[in-house]
């Protein structure tokens, strides 16, 4: 039950790296690669300025804000300098790797005994539950804090999902979405491409230094690795929540990207409970991935094969 | 009104694949003139329009639209000044959203866009207004994403997206090429109808010689990055499409003679 709970928990913590992977890859169709390094950078900017003793939830902003200035960084060394994209991408994520152990002086920063944004899950639980530590539910058992942590994370998850969904019904977001749909169509309609693809990027990313902060704070500890092999996992869950949701809706690939994360991570918990080496993980997430890339194709192909002599 | 002078470009310029698309184009036209470009494959006819449209900066000369010197704005500042059709149906259009998102976009080209909301039901009243008055019968299909609509109809949204809001210079390049014929009928009417309701300033790039001498009110025609003719007023009233046919002929005669010519010199000094 505690591991059903902690995988909802992480898998809706991911949900911002799902979005924020959704808006960077199909939004504005930049394939950007900042993203291990910018998830690790919220990690760091939130865990040093928690040890500092800020405001948890002020260091978590601050999180997110290194992560948004990553990502615009990236898009500015594709858009100003010509920069291929997958290189900017991982110029800033491999620079990122010194910048993430600069700001947390170490490699490693535990976080268990500052108050983080967990702690308010400790308030909530306490209002919720009272001072049972294990919370009955019908035949199952939890701690309350856990419960209270998933709550935190549900709230946190939908009401993102919910003003991202807002967010493309203005015209502001409407034009970004144009960019991945049609780019040479919205520059003639007057957007400044570049500009508007830098700020997809900055919000994309802002997305995924705030995953990694409240990673960081759940987990209790902010680590420079934390971020190797997130771009990957984030892709898989938008895949995963794109096939779920079978439309091209931006409101429907929002949830997608939630369903398909929560899911992604329950899975893999799944897995490693049948007895799946955890080293091995990355290995299968990637081919998952591959699969999930080439079989829509493959499919399509095959099916135009079978199709073709009964038109003729 | 557009002024074009002396604008050169030269693609690839200083490789063995130059290409000299515009050798020194004058161009002059009267605010509400309807403009046809003709000429053979390759003439620069586009690259006119790209120029026009900041696709690219020119390498030499000036543009300027209603008396505003636009040579070095880039292309989305353009668009404020100009709405376009492309030749490719799928050009002028986001496939995934919907016809009344695709308008929705279009109807604050140019103009600072907030966080205010796209769509809201009396803004989606007009829009519907304005595809209604088509009469494509569209106007019951507004949520319906575009990218679900056949070439003709894409075309002919593009069309109503560019006129949305008015531009001072419409510019068309080839955009009924891509169409069946009963759909090029029906997209020439409305482009019609759109010009002159309107007065649009209009540049058209087609390749029907029927269009082009009977529509708008002034014919261009190009060969090798220039202007060759031009011919408006009474002559372009008087204009038949075998008028135009013979001025290719022309041009193709002449062509050969320089090429000839040119044999003769490589022969005689090479
Ligand atoms: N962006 C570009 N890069 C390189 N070369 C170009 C570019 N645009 C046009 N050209 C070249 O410039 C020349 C003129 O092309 P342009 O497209 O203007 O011809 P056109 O008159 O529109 O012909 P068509 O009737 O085939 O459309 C061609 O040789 C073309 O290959
Ligand atoms: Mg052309």
């Amino acid at each position: 039950m505690t591991l059903l709970i902690g995988s909802l928990t992480i898998g809706l913590i991911l949900s911002l790296l799902a979005f924020g992977i959704l808006i960077s890859f199909r939004v504005v169709a930049f394939e950007d690669l900042t993203v291990d390094g910018s998830l690790a950078l919220g990690g760091a900017t939130a865990a040093a300025l928690i040890v500092a003793e800020w405001n948890p939830v002020v260091a978590t902003l601050a999180g997110a804000l290194a992560g948004a200035t990553a990502g615009a960084v990236t898009a500015t060394l594709h858009h100003r300098f010509d920069i291929n994209r997958l290189l900017a991408g991982i110029l800033v994520m491999t620079a990122l790797y010194s910048v993430n152990l600069r700001v947390m002086g170490k490699s490693n920063v535990p976080l268990l005994s500052h108050p983080t944004v967990m702690s308010y899950a400790d308030g909530l639980a306490t209002t919720l539950f009272g001072h049972e530590r294990i919370v009955q539910l019908s035949s199952w058992e939890a701690p309350g804090r856990d419960i209270a942590a998933l709550l935190l994370m549900f709230a946190v998850a939908v009401s993102t999902g919910i003003v991202l969904f807002l967010f493309f019904r203005t015209n502001l977001g409407m034009a970004m979405l144009a960019i991945g749909d049609n780019s040479r169509m919205i520059r003639a309609l007057g957007v400044n491409v570049g500009l508007m693809t830098t700020f997809a990027l900055f919000i994309g990313n802002g997305l995924v230094g705030l995953a990694g902060a409240l990673l960081a704070q759940y987990q209790g500890f902010a680590d420079v690795q934390m971020g190797i092999g997130m771009l990957v996992w984030g892709v898989a869950s938008v895949i995963l929540g794109e096939s779920l949701v079978r439309s091209k809706k931006i409101g429907l690939l929002i949830t997608g990207a939630v369903m398909g994360s929560v899911l992604f991570r329950l899975l893999v918990a799944i897995a490693l409970r049948w007895g799946l080496n955890p080293n091995d993980l990355k290995l299968i997430t990637a081919v998952a991935v591959f699969v999930a890339l080439v079989l829509p194709k493959f499919l399509s192909r095959s099916s135009k094969l079978v199709r073709r002599p009964s038109r003729a | 009104m557009l002024e074009v002078a002396g604008i050169r470009k030269t693609f690839f310029a200083g490789t063995p694949n130059e290409v000299r698309a515009l050798q020194g184009v004058d161009l002059k036209i009267e605010p509400g003139s309807w403009v046809n470009v003709i000429g053979t494959n390759g003439s620069g006819k586009s690259t006119l329009l790209n120029a026009v449209a900041g696709a690219f900066y020119v390498d030499e000369g000036r543009i300027r639209l209603d008396g505003i010197d636009i040579t070095r704005w880039p292309e989305h500042r353009r668009a404020k000044l100009i709405g376009r059709v492309f030749q490719d149906p799928f050009s002028g259009t986001a496939p995934t959203m919907t016809i009344a998102e695709n308008l929705a976009l279009a109807s604050r080209r140019g103009q600072a866009r907030g966080l205010s909301l796209a769509l809201n039901g009396s803004r989606k009243g007009e829009l519907r207004d304005r595809v209604a008055a088509m009469g494509l019968g569209l106007e019951n299909r507004l949520d319906n994403p575009i990218g679900t609509l056949s070439g003709g109809q894409r075309q002919s949204l593009t069309l109503l997206m560019s006129a949305l809001i008015r531009p001072s210079l419409l510019l068309l390049d080839e955009h009924t090429a891509a169409l069946d014929p009963k759909s090029a009928d029906q997209v020439i009417r409305l482009t019609q109808q759109f010009i002159e309701r309107d007065r649009l300033t209009t540049l058209m790039v087609t390749h029907s010689m029927p269009q082009a001498a009977f529509l708008g009110d002034r014919v261009i025609m190009m060969d090798r990055g220039q202007v060759v003719h031009d011919i408006s007023g009474a002559e372009k009233k008087r204009l038949r499409p075998e008028d135009l046919l013979s001025k290719f002929e022309e041009l193709r005669r002449a062509n050969q003679l320089d090429e000839s010519a040119a044999e003769m010199l490589r022969t005689q000094y090479v």
